[in-house]
């Protein structure tokens, strides 16, 4: 098929491209998860917060994401380059699923074990760390697991403000109508987007509290 | 060192607990003596299980004081205060992630003990609860309810404190496990001579373990007895219990006390 020619052809270019393609998606990952647990523990255990925080959380995951490329683009400091901003929008997009699962992970451990340990002495940090975060380990990351499936796809649209990534190919196949350039861009995606499905429920698979 | 015999281990003081408008605990004024297993009965609601979290300061009470070896508890140091204080609950609230192993050590760990000493001391106490040392790395899915159970005891017995709060401790276990416990409770308790405070609903159980029967409705106190004194109690209360439980309840009466 003319596509696989055109990937062993560009090889450089495809492999450049998806490690482009990946630093998006993990750094905007990391950030996610650096942002969204901290406000998902904090809403557990802050009910009164937890309206505002997932309705603000909800509300961006409705903009579309073309849209939120080009609000964010006269942002001085973001604007100035293309990856900032691709990084930021998906990062803003992975907070939705990661927060609300950090919340209903650690909602859902068992407050008879939460208040043992409370009764026996733990420190809130103690508790925390010791008991309610491995408890919901395996919730949290099945968040992630879902944020990384969504920017992977998301970011290929990253290209139409020109941060790179696998979008290249797919926009650049779009403007010559040759479906063998669009699906090597799709196609490696496609292929991250399962290998890290894959990859983040084995993790999770071992870390799941018995 | 050790406080004067006078002062009572654990001193309610005209406490009282409300929340959200419903008066949970009106007026309670109760002390537990030194070495004692002083049993709080009462029906669902009576306010019991709130009394024994008043003492940990899982709750605050609305008005008086908790006392605990004679200092009102507020002023205490929190985590020093529970850490002083085994903690034994129905549902035992064992550690799912942790190994029988680290459940018992959880308090002498966090309290600094060095590993081999915590090691030791988790092997004592499975021994004390009649556990099988191989135990030690099981996981609490692995372990039947009185198992279970014995390593909640065990866990709160870990850092040897002088005082044991129980809510329901043999509550959710079958008629045989729980009498076997409930035994094995008193022979402990007979060596170890802990300070217990402990909640039950269950009268049989309140004359088996306890020296003395603090009887609770709607958040009052209603009496103070020592078992056999509550079964001859005139008490409208006490004798609608005994009438409840039947015949035989002279046997179950805790030899200790009295």
């Amino acid at each position: 098929m003319s596509v696989f020619r055109f990937i062993t052809q560009n090889q450089g270019q495809v492999l450049e491209l998806t490690l482009e393609h990946l630093r998006l998606v993990g750094l905007s990952t990391l950030f996610a998860i650096l942002a969204g647990v901290p406000l998902g523990i904090l809403i557990a255990h802050r009910p009164r917060l937890n309206k505002p925080v997932l309705a603000s959380a909800n509300i961006i995951q409705t903009i579309p994401s073309l849209a939120l490329f080009g609000f964010l683009l006269p942002v001085p400091w973001l604007g100035a380059r293309a990856d900032r901003l691709a990084i930021l929008a998906l990062t803003l997009y992975a907070l939705l699923p990661i927060i609300r699962n950090t919340y209903t992970g650690i909602r859902g451990v068992d407050p008879a074990v939460v208040e043992a340990g409370r009764g026996m002495g733990l420190t809130e940090t103690q508790l925390l760390f010791q008991v309610e975060l491995p408890l919901s380990v395996s919730v949290i990351l099945s968040g992630v697991r879902v944020a990384i499936v969504i920017s992977v796809g998301l970011a290929t649209i990253a290209a139409a403000i020109g941060a790179g990534g696998l979008g290249e190919f797919i926009f650049r196949g779009l403007a010559m109508v040759d479906d063998s350039v669009i699906l090597a861009g799709a196609i490696p995606a496609a292929v991250l987007a399962l290998a890290a499905d894959f990859g983040v429920g084995w993790l999770e698979r071992r870390l799941q509290p018995r | 060192m050790q406080p004067a015999a006078a002062v009572p281990v654990i001193e309610f003081r005209d406490v009282s607990y409300r929340v959200a408008g419903t008066q949970v605990l009106s007026g309670l004024n109760l002390q537990v003596q030194s070495g004692e297993t002083l049993v709080l009965l009462g029906r669902s609601g009576s306010g019991k299980t709130t009394s024994l979290k008043l003492v940990n300061r899982l709750l605050s009470p609305s008005s008086g004081e908790v006392r605990v070896q004679g200092v009102p508890n507020r002023e205490a140091d929190v985590i020093r205060l529970r850490r002083g204080m085994g903690y034994v609950i129905q549902d035992m609230g064992l550690f799912p992630h942790f190994t029988v192993e680290r459940n018992i050590g959880l308090v002498p760990r966090l309290e600094g003990w060095p590993d081999e000493r915590v090691r030791g001391r988790v092997q004592d106490l499975l021994q004390m609860v009649g556990l099988a040392p191989d135990m030690a790395s099981r996981f609490p899915h692995q372990l039947s309810g009185g198992q279970r159970q014995r390593v909640g005891v065990a866990r709160a017995l870990a850092a040897d404190p002088e005082i044991l709060l129980m809510d329901e401790p043999f509550g959710a276990l079958d008629p045989l496990t729980r009498d076997e416990l409930q035994r094995e409770f008193l022979s402990l308790q007979q060596r170890l001579n802990k300070t217990v405070l402990m909640v039950t609903h269950d009268l049989r159980e309140a004359l088996q373990l306890g020296s003395r029967i603090a009887l609770m409705e709607a958040g009052r106190l209603v009496a103070v007895l020592p078992p056999r004194e509550f079964l001859r109690s005139t008490d409208a209360l006490a004798s609608a219990y005994v009438r409840a439980c039947g015949d035989g309840l002279e046997s179950a009466v805790n030899r200790g006390a009295s």
